[in-house]
This record gives C-alpha cells, sequence and structure tokens, in this order.
C-alpha cells in the first residue's frame, strides 16, 4: 500500500483530483477564499500529512505538472501579442507603473520585515516575492536568500494577489483594465494573471506583460536595494 | 495542438538557450515569451498555428503551480519562527505593489486619452 502511495501516477492523480472538486468548487460559490490554487494547496497539504507521504516523494511524481510552467509562460506571448496594439499605445505610463511598482514591491516587503525583526536570510528569501518563481529564485539565491522558501513565499503572494485582487483594486477605485491587469501582473505574478483573464482579455495580456517587465525591474533592482538596506542604512 | 506545442517548445528552447549562453538572469520562458509576441508581430509564426496550444496552457496556468505551492509545507518550521514579520511584510507589500502600480497606470493613462 506505502509503495503505491509513493509513485508519480498517485501523484499527479491526487494533484488533479483536487484541483478538480476545488474549480467545481469554485464554480458553484463563487466565493474568493474558495480560490482553487488556495484551497487545493491547503488540501493537498492535509492529505499528504494524514496519508504521511512526506513533500519530496510527493513532489518528485507531481514536477510533471509544473514542468509545464515554462511552456505556459512562453504562451503568454499569444494573448500578449493579441492586445499589443492597445497595450503599445501605452508604453511610457507602462514602464513608469511597473518600474515603481517593482521599488515600492521589494522595499516595502525588505523593510517590513527587517524592521519587525526577520533575519537577513528571511528578508533576502521575501525581498523579490512579486515575480514569477524561476526569476525570483535566481535573485533570492544571489543576495543570500534560500531559493525554496521563496518559490514557496512566492507562490502564497500570487495566492493573495488572485484572491484579493481584483476585490481590493475596486475598493479602491481602479476601474481602468490595463491598470487592473498591470496591477495584479506586478503584485502575483502567474496567479495572478490567470485571475486576471476571468477579468477580461486586456486585463489578462496587461497582467502577463507585467510578468515580464517586473521580472526584469526586479532582477535590477533588489540587489541594490538590498545592498543600501544593509550597508548603507 | 502538436504543432502549436513544438512552436511553443521551440522557443521555450531558444529562450534558455539564449538566458544560458549570455548569463542573463531572466528566465528562459520570459523571454521566449517575448521572442514569440515578435515572432507574431513580425508574421514568422502565424496566430491559428499556435493559438489553440497557447490558450490550453494559458488558461489552466494557475493548477500548474501547485506542486511546488505545496512545498511551503517543509518550511512551516522557519515561517513559525518568524512569523510576524513574514506575515506583516508579505501582505503589506502585497496591498501596496497592487495600489501603486494601479493608480499610477490609471493617472498616467487618463492623461494620455485627454491629450489625444
Amino acid at each position: 500500500m506505502k509503495s503505491l502511495i509513493e509513485t508519480p501516477v498517485f501523484a499527479v492523480m491526487i494533484t488533479f483530483m483536487v484541483f478538480y472538486l476545488a474549480t467545481k468548487l469554485y464554480t458553484k460559490y463563487r466565493f474568493i477564499l474558495f480560490n482553487p490554487v488556495l484551497v487545493s494547496i491547503t488540501s493537498l497539504i492535509v492529505i499528504l500529512k494524514t496519508i504521511n507521504l512526506d513533500y519530496h516523494t510527493y513532489f518528485k511524481g507531481a514536477k510533471i505538472i509544473s514542468f509545464f510552467l515554462g511552456p505556459s509562460v512562453v504562451a503568454l506571448g499569444v494573448p500578449l501579442y493579441l492586445q499589443f496594439e492597445e497595450i503599445k499605445k501605452r508604453g511610457i505610463p507602462i514602464l513608469i507603473s511597473i518600474t515603481i511598482g517593482s521599488i515600492v514591491g521589494i522595499l516595502s516587503a525588505a523593510l517590513t520585515a527587517k524592521l519587525l525583526g526577520a533575519s537577513k536570510t528571511v528578508v533576502a528569501s521575501i525581498a523579490p516575492k512579486s515575480v514569477t518563481t524561476p526569476i525570483a529564485m535566481g535573485i533570492s539565491e544571489k543576495i543570500g536568500g534560500i531559493p525554496s522558501l521563496t518559490a514557496a513565499i512566492v507562490i502564497a503572494t500570487g495566492v493573495l494577489g488572485a484572491v484579493i485582487g481584483p476585490a481590493f483594486l475596486k475598493l479602491t477605485g481602479i476601474k481602468n483594465k490595463i491598470a487592473i491587469g498591470l496591477a495584479i501582473g506586478s503584485a502575483s505574478h502567474g496567479i495572478g494573471t490567470a485571475r486576471a483573464f476571468e477579468e477580461g482579455e486586456l486585463e489578462g495580456a496587461s497582467s502577463s506583460l507585467a510578468i515580464c517587465l517586473n521580472g526584469i525591474a526586479t532582477a535590477i533592482f533588489t540587489p541594490i536595494i538590498f545592498y543600501i538596506i544593509y550597508k548603507l542604512l | 495542438m502538436i504543432q502549436g506545442l513544438t512552436i511553443i517548445f521551440l522557443f521555450l528552447f531558444i529562450g534558455d538557450t539564449i538566458s544560458n549562453l549570455f548569463k542573463i538572469p531572466i528566465p528562459g520562458n520570459v523571454i521566449g515569451m517575448i521572442l514569440l509576441t515578435g515572432a507574431l508581430k513580425f508574421e514568422i509564426i502565424k496566430l491559428k498555428n499556435v493559438k489553440p496550444a497557447a490558450d490550453i496552457l494559458v488558461k489552466n496556468m494557475a493548477f500548474l503551480f501547485i506542486p511546488p505551492g505545496v512545498g511551503i509545507m517543509i518550511y512551516f518550521d522557519l515561517i513559525k519562527k518568524e512569523l510576524i514579520p513574514i506575515i506583516v511584510s508579505y501582505f503589506f507589500s502585497t496591498l501596496a505593489v497592487l495600489f501603486v502600480v494601479g493608480k499610477i497606470q490609471q493617472a498616467l493613462d487618463k492623461k494620455n486619452e485627454k491629450s489625444n
């Protein structure tokens, strides 16, 4: 029995099953806390703990699913192309808002964590949390963080942005579709982008663009901001 | 579908190659996304050949984050030790980015529309 749950087939099957049920739950109730990614991750953690299956064994099988993250990021080039003209008209505003957003994201995460007493390793792991996992892990490693902890925080950030992003933006009076997409993509990368596509094609494409531009900006600014915070302040 | 996946994996491979060859800190998938947008724009790739596969990947992207997301369970002890700074900075910073990017873009875009 033990050996059966340790197979890749079990890991993939349970992941599909949990996500399928979580999606059904979400389409039925549309309650924001029932975000399918959030519900699936929480349920899978409970399931793994209950059946006593360690994460590494699970991931050895389930990583075949996340392998497709790479091609799916490439595939975002299609919606980006389809909305190219809409986005091009606002090239300069987009560059300005994303650059400032990137700096605000790194500074607010790093400074808040440091002021509240986080260790330097944790500050380094949390600083690049807004960008897509492979970029964030690379930055984290460069400045002395724990890349896999960063990956966990990045995904948690994505879930948070997807869950509260659209409602929070509505609450603060942000109605411009491109602004909504850029904000969600800048704050919560791919998971937010998946949510942004539910709002509309233009929101989703803007969010895809934000993943790309914010990823570049954050790769440039995080080491600089980290240096300023730890060496100059 | 197969044709679309072939194109997408080809661009991923080119992106990875560029990222590794020039030691750029930008991952190959993001470079691949930029190149694919360009290839569609300059009609090197036809939209109808890549769209069916791309639609399926994009529509189901959130699902692909689940296995690494479950990985947070191995950091529960570390996170518990520094729970307050992690949670507060994570919430505050996410809201700050949403607010700043949304507000600035909306303000600049309005100006843009008026001047046109």
